[in-house]
Formats: structure tokens, sequence, C-alpha cells
């Protein structure tokens, strides 16, 4: 359908009359909104505008409000719009639209790139607090729950704690042994690499055994697990808080946090340690085998030396850490499901926010534990 | 109870025909076999038991569920011997209620509605907003909603704006899955009457799935009872409450059903 025109306008005497044609329908509308604007861009010489329908086809909402549009624009210009010839099927409609949009809509708030962006950074700075001191609050409730579970073990979920360590703990071994396996067999190819210009390739096993077990499987595991199981909590708890199911335990009487946080942390708490101890087996493992296949000593001669160069300290150190990450990769993955509100918007923020923050929060605490190490000489 | 259809363009055409429609999910069948046709500008209410297949219908009717056998014409048009283009020419001519309302969770209000104009039509950024406040405020909602989220709104007010955006392509057909479920008397009162201004205004055919006697009694020309997968009766409130069928009995003359009708009296 080319050129019909859908809206004639000519003048007679001091009216404008605006014959309105064919179909005023949503699939046009640029086209008659550009006719609707054109009519009254430079003042007619009239006294009287005329709108009549006689000829119009076909109407919905869109052609509607344009009609009401043209009758306002000539309402602005004081020439008394009048509109005639309303087929009575379209009567109900023109009078629903007449009485819509009263008050322009208000234009989105738009400031200066400057100001937001000074916003934003005021916003994040003030989350960082507020962050702080949730993590510090929920800290609390958390000790306060266990204490309650101490004083009678037998509100301890120990079902629930078997479950999720099943989760979190059993079914992530075949990964982090894989990964960690990779990460160790990396680590003595480099060094093979490197250490043989200085002729110092029997040091690789002093390095991956040290690395190993100090920093990088404990380190390694928790990365693999704020991922792979804090995001998992974060979304758990976050839907939980979405359906009202935490509000539902709330009236019946259970403290939400003994019954699903205590369990997730306790299951936390008890696998990283675990994962940390298979994962640097299978980190020393890799480690030895390129050792064996790529740097020719064999499993016996790195075997010895392993023994040479790592003391049990080295692994009380890495091992100590483990449970301290775990808490903190728990805590902050709870946390952030408990601030999970409507939206599906939401739930995938606090999930993102959990994992990029316990990942950050455990690599500063293994920092503090490096200077802490240093200082009283292990 | 003869309504006078003001937007009547071309009353008494088909717009859906149901024929033997089979259909039901995870190998179980639902729907045994059910016809039923409605004509431009009806509206319809489906009733039935819990389970009884309301859900499987309006899915199927919409095209989120495959049908297993019989045949959904709308328009005139078999749904299963068009092209997909065509398929989507006629889904822009419907609009769907859901009952939970299904509004996009990261868009606002004015979003909201505006999605399906921005996505199908080109209008002017002034007409989409222009047109989107008329929308809101046809279902009674004030400009204030505009900028808000869906968290942040009444579930009554989720209701309007969700109708809002289903009307917004100007559908001739809506479909409305429990549209007063979860609202109180009075708001569930006035969205009836607000259906009933639309479809007159609109010229709309509508299709609710209600358990609300209110709305059949009041909003409803017609209705189709739905049970063990068949349709059981279908048409006016009266007939329904001269029915045998002993669900349609304890359904139209239950308690709630009998202090409805005295009321009424």
């Amino acid at each position: 359908m080319a050129a019909e025109a859908l809206l004639h306008v000519r003048v007679e005497g001091r009216r404008l009359v605006l014959d309105a044609a064919g179909g005023w329908v949503a699939a046009r509308a640029s086209e008659i909104e550009a006719l609707v604007e054109g009519v009254f861009r430079k003042r007619p010489a009239v006294d009287a505008v005329e709108i009549n329908l006689t000829h119009l086809e076909r109407l919905d909402t869109v052609g509607a409000w344009l009609i009401e549009r043209l009758r306002r624009a000539a309402g602005d210009a004081k020439l008394y719009p009048e509109i005639v010839g309303i087929d009575p099927r379209f009567k109900v409609l023109l009078d629903e639209v007449a009485i819509s949009n009263k008050e322009p809509p208000h234009p989105h708030p738009r400031k200066g790139a400057l100001i937001d962006f000074l916003e934003h950074v005021g916003i994040a700075v003030a989350e960082v607090g507020k962050d702080l001191s949730s993590i510090v609050q929920f800290t609390g409730e958390v000790v306060v729950a266990s204490g309650r579970v101490l004083l009678a073990p037998m509100r301890l979920r120990f079902t629930s704690i078997v479950h999720h360590l099943d989760r979190v703990g059993f079914r992530a071994v075949p990964i982090i042994v894989l990964i960690n396996f990779l990460i160790g067999a990396i680590l003595a190819q480099q060094g093979i690499f490197h250490f043989r210009r200085f002729g110092a390739e029997t040091f690789v096993v002093d390095m991956v055994g040290i690395l190993v077990l100090r920093e990088v499987g404990v380190l390694i595991v928790s990365i693999m697990l704020a991922g792979r199981s804090g995001s998992a909590y974060t979304a758990e708890l976050g839907s939980m808080k979405m359906r009202e199911e935490m509000d539902a335990l709330r009236v019946m009487g259970f403290d939400p946090v003994e019954v699903l946080i205590l369990p997730r942390l306790i299951a936390l708490i008890v696998a990283l340690p675990l994962l940390t101890i298979v994962g640097s087996l299978a980190a020393l493992v890799g480690g030895g085998l390129v050792s064996w296949v790529y740097g020719g000593f064999p499993p016996e001669v790195f075997l010895d030396r392993l023994r040479e160069a790592v003391t049990l300290d080295t692994i009380k150190v890495g091992m100590i850490k483990a449970p301290f990450m775990a808490a903190v990769i728990g805590l902050v993955a709870c946390v952030e499901g408990l601030r999970v509100e409507g939206s599906a918007e939401s739930l995938g923020e606090h999930t993102t926010n959990s994992v990029v923050k316990s990942i950050f929060l455990v690599i500063v605490l293994d920092g503090f534990f490096a200077v802490f190490f240093a200082a009283i000489g292990v | 109870m003869a309504k006078s259809k003001t937007n009547g363009v071309n009353g008494g055409e088909t717009v859906i025909r149901v024929r033997g429609l089979v259909s039901g999910f995870h190998g179980v069948s639902v729907l045994k076999g059910v016809d039923f046709e409605i004509k431009h500008g009806e509206v319809i209410g489906l009733v039935g038991a819990s389970g009884g297949g309301k859900s499987v219908l309006t899915r199927s009717l919409i095209g989120l569920l495959p049908k297993w056998s019989g045949s959904i014409e709308v328009f005139g048009r078999d749904l299963d011997k068009i092209e997909e283009r065509e398929r989507q020419a006629i889904e822009r001519r419907w609009g769907v209620l859901f009952q939970g309302g299904a509004l996009f969770s990261s868009l606002t209000v004015r979003q909201n509605v505006q999605f399906p104009m921005r996505e199908n039509l080109s209008l002017s950024n002034r007409l989409l907003e222009e047109i989107a406040l008329a929308k809101l405020e046809m279902v009674g909602l004030h400009r204030d909603v505009l900028d808000k989220m869906p968290s942040e709104l009444s579930g009554g007010m989720v209701k309007r704006v969700a109708l809002a955006r289903a009307l917004a392509l100007d559908p001739e057909i809506l479909f409305l899955d429990e549209p007063t479920s979860g609202l109180d008397p009075i708001s569930a009162g006035d969205f009836d009457a607000l259906i009933m201004a639309l479809q007159e205004t609109l010229g709309l055919t509508v299709f609710m799935v209600t358990h609300d006697l209110d709305s059949l009694y009041t909003a409803c020309d017609r209705i189709i009872a739905l049970a063990d997968g068949k349709v059981i009766a279908d048409g006016p409130i009266e007939t329904m409450l001269e029915a045998e069928h002993p669900w349609l009995k304890s359904y139209f003359h239950g308690a709630r059903a009998q202090s409805r009708s005295g009321a009424a009296a």
C-alpha cells in the first residue's frame, strides 16, 4: 500500500479542514506522525480547525493518539479544533486517549558524565563500607548460631552437612585433581627450562614442593571452590530468599542461619582442607611426572630431594590457611545470597559479586598469612 | 446476555477454532480431544478442576506446548500449515497476560510496556513514550509508576502493567491466565470492569482462564468447562447452572457459589 493519502489538508475560508483517511494504524505510524507534525509547523492563516474522520477506515491506539495529538496541537494554537464524522466504533477509543497523557511524560533524568562518574564512585565507596559491616554482622550471627548448636548438639543438621560435603567436597575431587596436576606439571616444566641454564635443575624439586605445599595448592583449591561452590551457595540462598522460603522457615520457628547456612559453612570448612591435601598431592604427581619425562630424573631422585626440601612446617603453613579460606568463601557467598532482592538481575549480580569478592579476599588473606609467617620466621 | 459490540468490525467471525485437540506432557495426555470455537468479540471463560488441563489448553493455543493431534485455527489459518513468518504475524495479533505477570524484572515499567512496540513497530521515541503512558493510563495506572522496577510493584499493579504490555500492540485476541487470582475482591472487580471496558474499546476477543465466580458472572459471555480432558459444557452462565455434570454442579452450586447467587438475587 503505497501513497494513499492519510491526511488531506485544505483551507475553506478561515477554516482549516483536516481530512483523515485510510488506516491510521501503528504500522504506518511514522508516516502519520510526520504528517501530523507538519500541519502546524508554520501557523496557518485560519481561525478554526476541523478534523474530519469520515473517511477513516481503520484505527488503533496509536492512530487514535495521533488524532488526539492533532487536536491538542490545534487547541494549543487557539484554533478551536472540532472533530467531526466520528464513526461510532471509534468513539470509545478516541474518548479513551483523550483523557490520557495530560502531562507530558517526564524525560529520563540525565546528568553530566562527570556527575554520573562521581556518583558511581561515591556509591561504590559506600558499598564497600556496607559490605564490611554486613560481613561482620553476619559473622556475628553465625557465631551466635554456632554457640546455640554447641550447647545443644542435637540441633546440628548432620544429614544436611553430609549432603553439602558430598556436593562441595567429593564431587569436586576430579576437577581439583585435574587442575592441580596441570599446575604442578607446568611449574616443574618452567622450573626445569629456566634452572637448566644455571645447571640447577634439581632445585626444581625444592621449588615445586615448597610452592605447591605452602601456597599454590591451597590457593588453587580456594579459587576453584569460590567459583564452583561459593557461586552455588549464593544462587541457592538468593533464590530461596526471592521465593520467601527464608521467611517461611523463620515463621515456623527455625533460624535460617542455623538451618541453611551453618551446614553449608561447616561442609565448606571441612571440604577445603581435604581437597587441599588431594590437590597438593596431584600437583606433586604432576611435577614429578614432568621432572621424570622432561627433566630426566627418576621418581626416586624426585622423592629423595622432596624429603630434604620439604619440612613438616611447610605442609602445616599450607594447611593452616585452608579452613580460613573456606570460612571467607562461605561467609561472602552466604552474605551475598542473603542480599539478593526481587529480580533475576539482582540474583546474577550478587552471584558474580560473591565469586569476585571471595577470590579477592582469599588472595588478600593469603598475603596476610605470608607476612605473618615471615614475621614469626617459619 | 448479549453485549453490544461497539467495535464489532467483523462481528460473528470465528477467530479461534479448535478441533480434536490432544495434548499433554511427560507422556501423559491431559487433553483428550477438545473442540470449541470462539467468535470475534466474545469474552470466554475457561473453567475446570485443578490439573484438568486448563493451562495445557491455554499453552497449546498460544504455541508454548506442542500438541499431539488435532488442529488449531486462528483467524482462519491452521497454525500447523503456515510458515514461521506468518505465525509470527499471527502472534503479534494476540496478547498474553501470564498468571504471575511475567514482567521482565530487569526492565522498568516503561521499558516493559515499550518492549513489544520497540521491537515490532517503528515509532519515534516521543510516540513510544506517549503510547506507553496512554496504555498504562488505560489500565488505570498513574504516570508515577513509569520508572519503577517490577520488584517495587504490588501484585495488582504487576497485573495491570502486564496487561498494558499485553495490549501494547493492540492485539485482537487477549489470553488471560487467572487475571484476578491474588487480587482482593475489590481489585478483582475493578479488573473485571477494566477488561470489559477494554474489550469494548478495543474490540478485543478475550479468552480467560479463571476460578473467579464473580468474573464468570459479570465478565464472560460464554463459559467453556473442561473436565477429564474434554469439554463438558459450553455456553452462557445459565447453561452452567443447569448442567448435570457432578463437577459443574458442585462448582456452580457449592457453598461459595450459593452465597454468590444469593447476593446477586
